[in-house]
C-alpha cells in the first residue's frame, strides 16, 4: 500500500544528538508559543493521552479496591476522591480534549486551509484547558496534602447539590472541581468557536458544504453542541460558587433552594455532553471505514442529517438521568419518548456504516480493526441505552453497575476504540512514520478481550443490585466473583494501553517511513507530505468532489459524476 | 463531456464564504445565550420561593429610564455602523460616543439601584433566594455591559486617535452584534425580573 | 417462510436472555449462602411488573442485536480483502434514498412499540391508587442511616423497615413518603420496587406490596458522602402476627432496668443524648437514630455490622473502626463507662 518512492520533504529530521540548553529552550519555546494548528493539535492529543493514562491508573486503583468485598486498599475518603477524579478526568480532560486534537490537526488539512480561523484563540483555548487540568490535579496537593489526598473533589463527577454545599462539603474539594472545569470550559468554548468558524469560512475553492469531508461535518456539529452544553455547566458551577463563597441559596435547601434544579442543570449539560464526546468518534469512523472498505461513504447526506438530528434531539433528553428523582408520570413518559427517538438517527448511522462495508474489499489494518469493533460495541451500547430509557426498568437499573457498564460501553467501547483507530490512521501523517502493525494487533486484541471481560460482566452486578460509587460491598451479596472478573479485565486493558503508549514512542524513532499516502486514502490531508509543512499546501487546492484524491487517482471515473 | 463544462463553469464563479468574525460572534452569542438561559430559568424557578423577605414587590422599582437608555443605544450603535459603512468617520465617532454614554448611564443606574437595595432595603446576595437570584442574574447582565463598554471604549480611543477607517466596518459590525445581544438580553432580564417576578 | 424466520429470531432472542439469566443466577450462587438483591427475583408487584417488562424489552433488543450483529459478522467475513495484491477497487455505491427510508422506518416502529408499552407501565406503577388498607411510612434519609416513621402507629424505627405481608386478594401495600434531612439519597430494595430518590425540601412517593415473607436487602443508591457504601437497608416482610407483635413492642417506652441504672446515668450525662432519643428518658436528640428499641434490630450503624454487645461497645468506643467518616463522634469514654453504657443499651429490646 505504502508508496515509499514518493519524495518526503522534511519528513523525519535526524534527531540531533547533542541537546544544548539553548536548543532545549528553543524547542520548548516553539511549543509553548506556537499558534500552528498542527502543533496545537498534537499538544491536545498528547494532553489527552496523558490524562487517559492518569485516569486509567485511577480506574485500576478503583478496581483493586473492589476486587473483593471489604478490601482496605483505599480508605473510603480516598476512594471517593479517586472515583470522582477518574470520572472528571476522563470526561473533561481526556474526552473533551481529544476532540479538539483531531479537529485542530485535521480540519484545516482536510478543507485545504492554511490554518484555523483564529490561530491565537486556538492557542489560548489550549492553554486554558491545560491550566484547568493542572488546577484540577493540584487539588491532590493543595489543602491536606498528599497523605489525605489533599482536597481532591470527592462529590462524584455529577457533584449533586446539596452535598457540594458548604454545610456538607467544608474544605475546598468542590471548589477545585468547579473552578478547574470553568477554566477548561472556557477553553472548550474558544476551541468550538474556532472549529465552527474554520469549517464555515476557511474552505478551499470548490469545497461546498456538501463536499466537506464527513469528519469536518461531524466535528462541526459536535462543536456546536459543545457550545450550548458546556455553558449551562459553567453557569451552574458559577451558581455553586456563589452559594459557597457569597452565601447564596441556589441549592441551599435549608433556605428554600432546590436540590433538583442542580440535577436538571447538570444533566442539561451532561447528556448532550455524551454526544459531544461520541460524535467525534463517529467522525473518525466516517473517515476510516470507507477508506479501508475501499468504498465511498454510503448515504453522505443521511450521515450529515443524522448527525445534526442527534445533536438536536440530544438537547431534549437530559431528564432520563433523573427518572428516579420524582418527576410526574407525564414527565417520565416524555423523556422516555425523546430518549428513544435518539435511537433512530443512531440506527441510521450504524446501517450506513454497514452499507459502506457491504460489497467492499475490507482491509483489516489496525485502524479498521478498531473501527469494526467500534460498530458492534456501539450497537450493544445503543441497545443497553434503549433498555435504560425504559423508565420503569430504569428505576431498577439507575445508579447501578448496569449503568456504569452501559456508559463505559460508549466511552470505551465506542469512543476510545475510535480514538485508537484514528491515531493508528493519522499517526503516519503527523510523524511521517507508521505505527508498528505488530504492536497494534497486540494492542487491539488485548484491549478488545480486556474490554469485554470487564464491561460485559459489569452489567451483571447491576442486575444483582450493586449500586455505583460504593467503596466496598457486603460479602453476602454475591457480587464478589463478578467484581474479580471485572477487575482482571481492567488489568488486561491497562496492559494493552501500555503497549499502545510504547508503540507511540518507539514508532516515532523506528517506525517504517510512511510516505504521503500510506492508506491510499481520498481526503486532502493525504496529498501533503508527511508530516505536512508549516504552510500545509504549497498551492491552494481546488476540489470538485467529496473525494479529491479519488478524482486524482481515477481521472477516468471521477466522483463528481455521481454527486 | 458536458459534466466537465459544468464543473468548470462552477469553478469560475467567485468563491464566497461567510465572514469568520461574524460566524464566531454568532457562536459566542449562542453560547452566552445558553448561560443566560440557565440563570433566567433559575430566577423563574425560584420566584416566590424565598422563606423570608424582602420580597421583590417590596423593594424593586421598575428601571424605565435605564432601560430606555440601554435599548436606544442599540439604535445609536446601528447609526454608527451605517456611518462607518459610508466612510463618515466623524459621524461614526459621534454615534459611537453616544452609545458609550448611554451604556454608561445604564451601568450607573444599576449601581444606584443596587446601592439602594443594599443600604436601604438590606437586600444582599445572601439575604434570601430572591437576593441570590436577583444579584446573580442582573449582575451577569451588568458584567456583560461592562465588557461591552470596555470594547466600545477601545474603539472610541482608536477613533479619536484617527485609526478607524472604512475598511474596519466589518470588525465594528461584529462588535456591534455583541452590543445588540447585550441589549436583547436586557429585554428578557427586564421582563423576568421586573414584570414577571414582581 | 417469514413466519418461520420470525419464530427463529424470537427463539434466538429468548435463549439469549435465558442464557443471560442463567449466568446471573450462576454468578450469584457461586459463593455460598447469599442475600443477592437481584432485580430478576422480584417479590412485590412493582418489581414483578418491571421484571416482566424487562423480559419483553430484552427480547426486542436481543432480536435487534442478533440481526444487526449477524449482518455485521457476515459483512466482515464475506467482504474482507482476499489476497494482498488485489488492488482493484470495488464498485462504488454512493447511497440510495429508498434504502435509507426503509431503515429509518423500522427503528421508528420499534420506538413506537417500546414507548407505548413503557408509558402504560409508568402510569400503572407511578399513579397506582392507594387502597384503604395501605400502611403509611415516612422515610427520612440521613447521612448514612435511615429513619422510618409510622405516623399512624406512633413508631420510629431505624435502618430496618418492617412491613406487613400483602396478597393479591386483599392487598395491604405499604406507601412510603420519602424525605431527606440533608443530601440526596435513594431508596432501593431491588426485589420490592425500583428506586426513588429522597430529596431535601421535596416529597417523593413509592409503594411496595411484598408477596413473600422474609428479609430483603437494599441500600442507598445515590452518592451521599463518605459512607454512602455503608448506608445499607433491610426490609423485613412480616406475617400479620409477626407484624402486630413487632408494632406492639415498638410502641412501648424503653425498658427501665434498675440493674443498669449506672449506664443510663452515663448516657444521660454524656453528649449521647444530644443526638439520640430513648423514649421515657431525658434523651430526646433527633440528629442520630432513635435507640429506644436498639436491641430489637439485627444490625448496627445501618447494616455495617451485626448487633452484638461486643460490636456495640467497639462502635461506641471508636465509630471509625467500622464506618470511617460516620457522623457519630468517638466520645472518649473510659473503659468503665463504656462497659456501663453498653450494658444499659443492651437492655433496650
Amino acid at each position: 500500500m505504502a508508496d515509499s518512492t514518493y519524495p518526503i520533504p522534511g519528513a523525519v529530521e535526524a534527531p540531533s544528538r547533542r541537546w544544548s540548553q539553548a536548543a532545549v529552550l528553543e524547542w520548548l519555546n516553539s511549543w509553548v508559543t506556537t499558534v500552528d494548528h498542527k502543533k496545537l493539535g498534537i499538544l491536545y492529543i498528547v494532553y489527552a493521552i496523558f490524562f487517559l493514562l492518569v485516569g486509567g491508573a485511577e480506574a485500576i486503583a478503583i478496581r483493586i479496591q473492589l476486587i473483593q468485598p471489604n478490601m482496605h486498599f483505599l480508605s473510603p475518603q480516598v476512594f471517593n476522591r479517586i472515583f470522582t477524579m477518574h470520572g472528571t478526568t476522563m470526561v473533561f480532560l481526556f474526552g473533551m480534549t481529544y476532540i479538539f486534537g483531531f479537529a485542530n490537526y485535521l480540519i484545516p488539512l482536510m478543507i485545504g486551509a492554511r490554518d484555523m480561523a483564529f490561530p491565537r484563540l486556538n492557542a489560548l483555548s489550549f492553554w486554558l484547558t491545560f491550566f484547568g487540568g493542572i488546577l484540577l490535579y493540584y487539588s491532590f496537593i493543595g489543602g491536606g496534602g498528599l497523605y489525605g489526598a489533599g482536597n481532591a473533589p470527592d462529590v462524584m463527577w455529577w457533584a449533586y447539590a446539596p452535598l457540594t454545599e458548604r454545610a456538607f462539603s467544608p474544605g475546598h474539594a468542590p471548589d477545585y472541581w468547579a473552578l478547574s472545569l470553568i477554566v477548561t470550559g472556557f477553553g472548550t468554548i474558544g476551541a468550538s468557536i474556532n472549529v465552527i468558524s474554520t469549517a464555515f469560512c476557511m474552505r478551499c475553492k470548490g469545497m461546498t458544504l456538501m463536499r466537506l469531508p464527513l469528519l469536518v461535518w461531524v466535528m462541526t456539529v459536535a462543536s456546536g453542541l459543545a457550545l450550548i452544553t458546556i455553558t449551562p455547566l459553567t453557569a451552574a458551577q458559577v451558581m455553586l460558587l456563589i452559594d459557597r463563597y457569597l452565601g447564596g441559596h441556589f441549592f441551599d435547601t435549608q433556605a428554600g433552594g432546590s436540590a433538583m434544579i442542580w440535577a436538571h442543570f447538570f444533566w442539561i449539560f451532561g447528556h448532550p455532553e455524551v454526544y459531544v464526546l461520541v460524535l467525534p468518534a463517529f467522525a473518525i469512523a466516517n473517515e476510516v471505514i470507507p477508506v479501508f472498505s475501499r468504498k465511498a461513504m454510503f448515504g453522505y447526506p443521511a450521515v450529515v442529517a443524522s448527525s445534526v438530528a442527534i445533536a438536536f434531539v440530544s438537547l431534549g433528553v437530559w431528564a432520563h438521568h433523573m427518572f428516579t428523582i420524582g418527576m410526574t408520570s407525564v414527565g417520565n413518559a416524555f423523556f422516555v419518548l425523546s430518549t428513544e427517538l435518539v435511537g433512530i438517527p443512531t440506527a441510521i448511522k450504524i446501517f450506513n456504516w454497514l452499507a459502506t462495508m457491504w460489497g467492499g474489499k475490507i482491509r483489516f489494518a489496525t485502524p479498521m480493526l478498531f473501527c469494526t469493533a467500534f460498530v458492534i460495541q456501539f450497537l450493544l451500547a445503543g441497545l443497553t441505552g434503549i433498555i435504560l430509557s425504559i423508565a420503569p426498568w430504569n428505576w431498577q437499573l439507575h445508579n447501578s453497575y448496569f449503568v456504569i457498564a452501559h456508559f463505559h460501553y460508549i466511552l470505551v467501547g465506542a469512543i476510545a476504540f475510535c480514538i485508537f483507530g484514528g491515531i493508528y490512521y493519522w499517526y503516519p501523517k503527523v510523524t511521517g512514520r507508521m505505527l508498528s502493525e505488530k504492536l497494534g494487533k497486540w494492542h487491539f486484541w488485548l484491549f478488545v478481550i480486556g474490554f469485554h471481560i470487564t464491561f460485559d460482566v459489569m452489567h451483571i452486578p447491576g442486575i444483582l443490585g450493586m449500586p455505583r460509587s460504593i467503596y466496598t460491598y457486603e460479602a453476602d451479596r454475591g457480587w464478589g466473583t463478578l467484581n474479580m472478573i471485572v477487575s482482571i479485565g481492567g488489568i488486561i486493558q491497562a496492559i494493552a494501553v501500555l503497549i499502545f503508549a510504547w508503540n507511540l514512542i518507539s514508532s516515532y524513532f523506528k517506525g517504517k517511513i510512511a510516505g504521503n499516502d500510506p492508506w491510499d486514502a481520498w481526503t486532502l490531508e493525504w496529498s501533503t507530505p508527511s508530516p505536512p509543512p508549516v504552510y500545509n499546501f504549497a498551492t491552494d487546492p481546488v476540489v470538485t468532489s467529496r473525494r479529491p484524491l479519488w478524482d486524482l487517482k481515477h481521472p477516468d471515473d471521477p466522483d463528481w459524476h455521481y454527486e | 463531456m458536458s459534466t466537465v463544462a459544468v464543473t468548470q463553469a462552477e469553478m469560475e464563479q467567485p468563491w464566497v464564504q461567510p465572514s469568520k468574525g461574524r460566524v464566531a460572534m454568532f457562536c459566542l452569542i449562542i453560547a452566552e445565550s445558553a448561560i443566560f438561559t440557565i440563570f433566567v430559568v433559575a430566577y423563574v424557578y425560584n420566584i416566590g420561593k424565598s422563606l423570608y423577605g424582602p420580597t421583590p414587590q417590596q423593594v424593586l422599582e421598575v428601571p424605565i429610564f435605564n432601560s430606555i437608555c440601554l435599548l436606544s443605544s442599540s439604535l445609536t450603535i446601528w447609526l454608527a455602523e451605517r456611518a462607518i459603512e459610508r466612510n463618515q468617520v466623524k459621524n461614526f465617532g459621534l454615534w459611537w460616543a453616544v452609545t458609550f454614554i448611554l451604556g454608561a448611564i445604564f451601568l450607573v443606574g444599576t449601581g444606584v439601584e443596587w446601592h439602594k437595595l443594599i443600604y436601604e432595603d438590606g437586600l444582599t446576595i445572601s439575604t434570601n433566594l430572591f437576593g441570590t437570584t436577583f444579584y446573580s442574574l442582573v449582575g451577569l447582565h451588568a458584567s456583560h455591559v461592562i465588557i461591552g463598554l470596555c470594547m466600545l471604549m477601545v474603539v472610541l480611543l482608536f477613533t479619536i486617535t484617527g485609526h478607524v477607517r472604512e475598511e474596519h466596518a466589518e470588525r465594528i459590525q461584529v462588535l456591534a452584534l455583541y452590543w445588540h445581544f447585550v441589549d436583547a438580553v436586557w429585554i428578557v432580564v427586564f421582563t423576568v425580573v421586573y414584570i414577571l417576578g414582581r | 417462510m417469514l413466519e418461520k424466520s420470525v419464530q427463529y429470531v424470537l427463539f434466538r432472542a429468548k435463549s439469549w436472555w435465558l442464557l443471560f439469566a442463567f449466568l446471573i443466577c450462576g454468578a450469584a450462587f457461586a459463593e455460598g449462602p447469599q442475600a443477592t438483591p437481584s432485580i430478576f427475583a422480584p417479590s412485590s408487584t412493582p418489581a414483578d411488573e418491571i421484571y416482566h417488562l424487562s423480559l419483553f424489552v430484552l427480547t426486542i433488543t436481543g432480536a435487534i442485536f442478533v440481526t444487526v450483529g449477524g449482518l455485521l459478522a457476515f459483512v466482515v467475513f464475506r467482504f474482507r480483502q482476499r489476497g494482498e495484491d488485489d488492488t482493484t477497487e470495488p464498485a462504488q455505491i454512493y447511497g440510495s434514498t429508498q434504502v435509507e427510508l426503509a431503515w429509518t422506518v423500522i427503528p421508528v416502529l420499534i420506538v413506537v412499540v417500546l414507548f407505548l408499552t413503557t408509558a402504560r407501565m409508568i402510569f400503572a406503577i407511578q399513579d397506582a391508587p392507594k387502597p384503604k388498607a395501605a400502611l403509611d411510612v415516612t422515610v427520612v434519609g440521613h447521612q448514612f442511616w435511615w429513619e422510618f416513621n409510622y405516623p399512624n402507629l406512633g413508631i420510629h424505627a431505624v435502618n430496618e423497615l418492617h412491613v406487613p405481608l400483602s396478597n393479591q386478594q386483599s392487598p395491604t401495600p405499604t406507601f412510603l413518603k420519602l424525605l431527606s434531612a440533608d443530601v440526596i439519597h435513594s431508596f432501593w430494595v431491588p426485589q420490592l420496587a425500583g428506586k426513588t430518590d429522597l430529596l431535601p425540601n421535596n416529597v417523593n412517593e413509592l409503594w411496595v406490596d411484598p408477596l413473600h415473607p422474609g428479609m430483603y436487602v437494599g441500600q442507598c443508591a445515590q452518592f451521599c458522602g463518605v459512607q454512602h457504601a455503608k448506608m445499607l437497608l433491610r426490609v423485613y416482610v412480616d406475617t400479620p402476627d409477626q407484624f402486630a407483635a413487632w408494632v406492639k413492642n415498638q410502641q412501648q417506652p424503653a425498658v427501665a432496668d434498675d440493674s443498669v441504672a449506672v449506664g443510663r446515668h452515663v448516657f444521660e450525662t454524656q453528649a449521647c443524648m444530644n443526638c439520640h432519643t430513648i423514649k421515657g428518658t431525658a434523651a430526646t436528640g433527633r440528629f442520630g437514630p432513635d435507640l429506644t428499641h436498639l436491641m430489637s434490630r439485627d444490625t448496627l450503624a445501618s447494616g455495617a455490622m451485626a448487633n452484638t454487645k461486643e460490636n456495640l461497645r467497639e462502635w461506641i468506643r471508636h465509630p471509625d473502626t467500622f464506618k470511617e467518616g460516620a457522623l457519630m463522634p468517638a466520645m472518649q469514654l473510659n473503659d468503665q463507662q463504656l462497659d456501663q453504657i453498653t450494658a444499659y443499651l443492651a437492655t433496650l429490646r
